[in-house]
């Protein structure tokens, strides 16, 4: 009885108070070597993986990397020629520079349990500089953010979980939208797209960085179905996410010159 | 009749590390929803060969854990290991004297609420289950009730927690 009068104020509290982060980062100190621990069998794997190779694979490999990486290099020299443009080009119209964005190299550690929610653990924290509400990606694209950090370890909610949703646009012609997460891992949906806009099937759409939470240009989704109804307000629009959300183990944490606040 | 020393606090810390371990450990995508209950099946477990030790505050306190584990509101499994610790307590008596399939199928009820209660204290955050997918985990506990049992009173006969 007395259990249950305690967990509906502690439910209560963390539902609309939002007062326990402390004690959940702290309590988090003793959950966070449970994932450490339940990813030793995958660690070892990949580790096996990697130093028991034949000499024919790794020759392949070595091959295959070099190529792609003359490729990147190729795109890159274009790259510092197109950034010098678009300075140039910015300068003129009066707009503000695009700031360049640091990161933080993280490892993916632990999926949340709870099959509901879209949620995984990293193995960076406070401790490296980690904040509420930082962006996470990875190389294809947006992952998510930040929701809370530890000393050692952060929580992320990934942009499917069914609570999540962010501004985009269409990055062919600069439409706006907001992506939600429908609590499926390769499926996002527009919000309230009118029948009229110009939204195609192929089309990408990159944050806008309208929200103050993300930075703006990331890759986040590839239009996968345009449905239009003429019986509906709104077209019904889905998207693949761009970002090997349920394979990535290497992300990144992006750090940006201002720091959303967190909600 | 005189009170035991308490012994073997170690063992029982362990069997709740192990499940804690086995509900981290991840699963393939499609096998998301056909995770097994552990921490509430050693909490039974306990509950109900040491009731004298293990009840409602333990209960809490793994819920907690379990909370912070798995990103849920913060008392989602602190009232849902509550309620099934306090049936639990109720029953025990009864509980011992069962089969195992009696066993087992009154640990299908009991993880069934420990999943409604989880459910409902997750629909207030707004993402409940959309399918009844969420009972599986009660059905498959219960399956693996009879290898828990023996597990668990192997160890505590072995290393004589009382």
């Amino acid at each position: 009885m007395l259990a249950g009068v305690l967990a509906a104020l502690l439910i209560t509290a963390d539902l609309r108070l939002n007062q326990l982060a402390a004690t959940r980062a702290l309590i988090s100190a003793v959950t966070f070597p449970f994932y450490w621990v339940s990813d030793l069998p995958a660690r070892f794997s990949n580790w096996g993986e990697e130093n028991v190779q034949s000499r024919a694979r790794l020759v392949d490999d070595n091959e295959r990397l070099r190529a792609e990486a003359l490729l990147l290099e190729a795109q890159v020299q274009q790259m510092a020629a197109l950034r010098a443009e678009n300075v140039r080009l910015r300068a003129l119209l009066n707009s503000s520079a695009l700031l360049q964005d640091d990161v933080l190299v993280a490892e993916l550690v632990g999926v949340s349990p709870d099959p509901a929610r879209h949620l995984v653990v990293l193995d960076k924290g406070s401790s490296e500089g980690v904040f509420n509400g930082q962006p996470l990606i990875d190389a294809n694209g947006l992952m998510g953010q930040v929701i809370e950090v530890a000393a050692n370890s952060a929580r992320v909610l990934l942009i499917t979980d069914a609570t999540h949703a962010l501004p985009v646009q269409v990055n062919r012609n600069g439409v706006r939208a907001i992506a939600e997460g429908i609590g499926r891992l390769d499926r996002l949906e527009l919000r309230h797209v009118a029948s009229t806009e110009d939204i195609a099937v192929g089309d990408l759409l990159v944050s806008s960085g309208l929200g103050g939470r993300f930075p703006e240009g990331y890759p986040v989704a590839t239009v996968t179905e345009v449905e239009i109804d003429p019986g509906q307000a709104f077209a019904r629009v889905t998207a693949k996410p761009s970002a090997a959300l349920n394979r990535s183990r290497h992300v990144l944490l992006v750090f940006t010159g201002g720091a959303g606040s967190a909600d | 009749m005189v009170q035991q020393p308490a012994q073997g606090t170690w063992v029982i810390v362990l069997t709740f590390a192990a499940a804690f371990l086995l509900a981290a450990y991840p699963l393939p995508t499609g096998l998301r929803w056909a995770r097994p209950e552990w921490v509430t099946l050693v909490l039974i477990y306990w509950t109900i060969a040491l009731p004298q030790r293990v009840g409602i505050v333990v209960a809490f306190g793994v819920g907690l854990l379990l909370d912070v584990l798995e990103g849920s509101v913060l008392g989602q499994n602190a009232l849902s290991l509550s309620v099934v610790t306090y049936l639990a307590l109720v029953l025990y008596q009864r509980l011992r004297v069962f089969n195992v399939l009696q066993q087992a199928s009154v640990i299908f009820v009991m993880v069934g609420i420990n999943q409604l209660v989880s459910q409902w204290v997750q629909n207030l955050t707004g993402v409940g289950a959309v399918s009844l997918l969420f009972l599986l985990p009660a059905f498959l506990s219960a399956l693996l009730w009879p290898a828990v049992l023996t597990v668990l009173r192997g160890l505590r006969r072995r290393y004589q927690v009382a």
